[in-house]
């Protein structure tokens, strides 16, 4: 138990197609303050499920387990309760809002976040100033704040968008899907660093990643290989090394013999 | 083939005598023809998704005079009309369909008379076809009659229509915009009242060459009445009759909607949004004719419906064997925000020309999980994530109005009867 997130047996399914189907099937894992922990493994062993399941997507039912985040049990907080109390979701395919202009969704979503919190409100010069200086951080173009939330984007925009909104809402935990993927390698440093920027004693993040490219610029403190919907092996930043030279198969044979 | 002929004037008992003291040839016409169709039902069908039933559970009388001058300014200062931008801007106020001078700026440069002193009435309405326009044509006591001479720029006037009134009415407004060639005009219809009364207008549309209406509509009619409106529009060549119809209000309300291409590089837009909850009904129908070759049309209607609310769209596009290079474009999006809401959405397509460019589409849904999802991820309480969505959907409507003014008073409108609690920038 680390007193910050603690993930207990946790075990959620889907109903797809009329079909229940079991993705998470006790996953434990637990996160310190201040540390960035990767996840690691191969397609289809629950690591966007476990992301879903953190920040309160409905269609996935909890049939098991627990989750305490800052002494919170978690699954029992609606979406935006748990970003009120600094969770913060990146999405791998981050959602088109069509209609919806960028600097106004940042702006209420800070607002609401800070209405939450017991913040005052950002009005809107203070909020676009912050909002230009931390996009210019990451590379953005002032432009795309007059844009519809991430339609027209390309992949990396769309990412780097993502970031732009973990930095403005100022999480205690970040869980990052595959926010690496579909980057060019100037991209995922530009990403990289954003994330990097955070790193503080009261930050931490959950980086679920297919390649070690990501964790040469984003350091981990621990990484955990998930499979078949558990954690099935855990090591310090050096495993990512293993992994990319050795795969996943060991790791999957161990956890069969155990 | 035998001709059954069928009495159906009892569906004309709401309107009691008044449809009998006519003596003009031309309402006389029309009564003929409306007692011999009667009000339609939904066995007629046009009218298969919209019940008139709601027209015959009160005698309608015809109004009086009289009117509360106080509740009129207090329903234009509601309506945003009496201070702000739109305070300048001429306008024709018609109350209970009589027109009503004190509250009315004349526009300059326009040639304005009204429907009381000549009671002309125009070629492009067929009362024999349309039972509601018959209804217009026996029962029209007043309406604006505008003409813009050639061109002529005049910018925004505004066409208002209230209705203030105590025991259930009906008025019957006839209206009429002639555009000489090369004018230009913005006209803004607004509907609005209080009470429980029928507001029924005819409006004959007629765009010279090469000239442009722009013509928005806002409904907001009391909560106790009905708007059947029609307008018929013919586009000279390479004229612009722009239209767009935002619906909040009634109980019940049909715009319907005649516009015909008569001639080369004519362009025809019948845009149109609603928003409505509750049991309200609103249909939007249109009939687009393409009578000449290399004409534009395009439609786009969006409907966000709650409660038990009913939205209906008939949408039908007929090109003539002549109209070759016709481009019509039609498309009816539905959000559905109840489970008891319901949308009708009948798209016709009739093309008689083998050269043409025609597409139409629709879609129903209800509001997107994952945008839902991704908002509330992002902190944003689910109900205003939820208005937020909505209001967007909208806005792609909206941004359809080309003038601004015009623009900004849906807005307005849109946000009055349906408060946002989003942030602006």
């Amino acid at each position: 138990m680390t007193q910050f997130l603690d993930i207990s047996g946790l075990c959620a399914r889907i109903d797809a197609d009329g079909q229940e189907k079991e993705i998470l099937k006790g996953v434990d894992l637990s996160i310190p303050p201040g540390e960035v922990h990767a996840i690691m493994g191969p397609n289809g062993s629950g690591k966007s499920t476990l992301a879903y399941v953190l920040a309160g997507r409905e269609d996935y039912e909890v049939t098991a387990g627990s989750v305490t985040f800052q002494g919170q049990n978690l699954l029992d907080m609606e979406p935006e309760e748990r970003a009120a109390a600094g969770l913060f979701l990146a999405f791998q395919s981050p959602i088109e809002l069509p209609g919806v202009n960028n600097a106004n969704f940042l702006r209420t979503a800070v607002n609401a976040v800070r209405r939450a919190r017991g913040q005052d409100e950002l009005d809107a010069v203070a909020f676009l100033k912050t909002a230009r200086a931390a996009a210019k951080e990451l590379s953005m173009s002032p432009e795309m704040l007059k844009r519809n939330v991430n339609v027209g984007f390309s992949g990396g925009e769309k990412k780097r968008n993502e970031v732009l909104q973990m930095t403005l809402l100022q999480p205690s935990f970040a869980i990052l899907d595959e926010t690496d993927s579909g980057l060019d390698v100037d991209a995922l440093r530009i990403v990289a660093e954003g994330v990097n920027r955070l790193r503080s004693p009261t930050f931490s993040a959950l980086v679920i990643t297919h390649h070690q490219r990501l964790l040469d610029y984003l350091v981990p403190d621990r990484i955990h290989v998930v499979a078949k919907g558990r954690v099935i092996h855990s090591g310090g930043p050096e495993l990512a090394q293993q992994i990319d030279r050795e795969g996943y198969t060991r790791f999957l044979a161990e956890a069969e013999a155990a | 083939m035998s001709a059954i002929t069928q009495d159906r004037s009892e569906t004309l008992a709401p309107f009691g005598t008044r449809l009998d003291r006519v003596t003009d040839p031309v309402r006389k016409a029309a009564a003929g023809a409306l007692h011999r169709s009667g009000l339609p039902d939904r066995r007629v069908e046009e009218w298969r998704y919209t019940s008139l039933r709601f027209l015959n559970e009160t005698p309608l009388a015809a109004p009086g005079d009289l009117y509360d001058a106080g509740k009129i300014q207090a329903q234009l200062e509601e309506l945003g009309l009496a201070a702000g931008p739109l305070a300048d801007l001429p306008r024709l106020v018609f109350v209970n369909g009589r027109y009503a001078a004190p509250f009315s700026v004349l526009p300059s440069g326009v040639e304005v008379s009204f429907f009381a002193k000549a009671q002309t009435f125009g070629t492009l309405s067929s009362p024999d076809r349309d039972p509601l326009t018959a209804l217009n044509t026996v029962l029209a006591e007043d309406g604006a009659q505008l003409q813009v001479p050639a061109g002529k720029n005049v910018g925004h006037v505004l066409l208002v229509s209230l209705g203030q009134t105590d025991e259930a009415v009906s008025f019957h407004p006839r209206h009429a915009v002639t555009l000489e060639e090369g004018a230009s005009l913005v006209l803004i219809s607004i509907q609005a009242g209080r009470g429980r009364y029928l507001h029924n207008p005819v409006l004959e549309v007629r765009v010279g060459e090469h000239a442009s209406l722009k013509h928005i509509t806002l409904q907001k009619e009391g909560e106790a009445a009905a708007c059947l409106a029609t307008t018929y529009a013919d586009v000279a060549g390479r004229g612009t009759y722009d239209s767009f119809v935002l619906g909040i209000g009634g109980a019940l309300s049909r715009q319907e909607i005649h516009a015909r291409l008569s001639a080369p590089h004519a362009t025809v837009h019948v845009n149109g949004a609603q928003r409505l909850a509750a049991r309200q009904i609103g249909d939007i129908t249109s009939v687009v004719t393409h009578a000449a070759p290399d004409c534009i049309s395009r439609q786009t209607v969006r409907n966000v419906l709650d409660g038990h609310a009913r939205g209906v769209f008939q949408g039908k596009v007929y090109v003539d064997r002549v109209a070759q290079k016709t481009d019509g474009y039609q498309m009816n999006q539905a959000l559905l925000l109840s489970e008891t809401a319901e949308i009708d959405a009948k798209p016709e397509l009739e093309i008689y020309a083998d050269d043409v460019k025609c597409s139409h589409g629709a879609t129903v849904g209800a509001l997107d999980e994952d945008q839902l999802f991704y908002l509330r991820s992002r902190g944003v309480p689910d109900a205003e994530a939820r208005q937020i969505l909505i209001h967007a959907f909208m806005d792609e409507a909206l941004a359809l109005v080309e003038d601004e003014t015009a623009r900004a008073l849906c807005v307005q409108m849109l946000a009055g009867a349906f408060p946002v609690t989003g942030e602006t920038v």
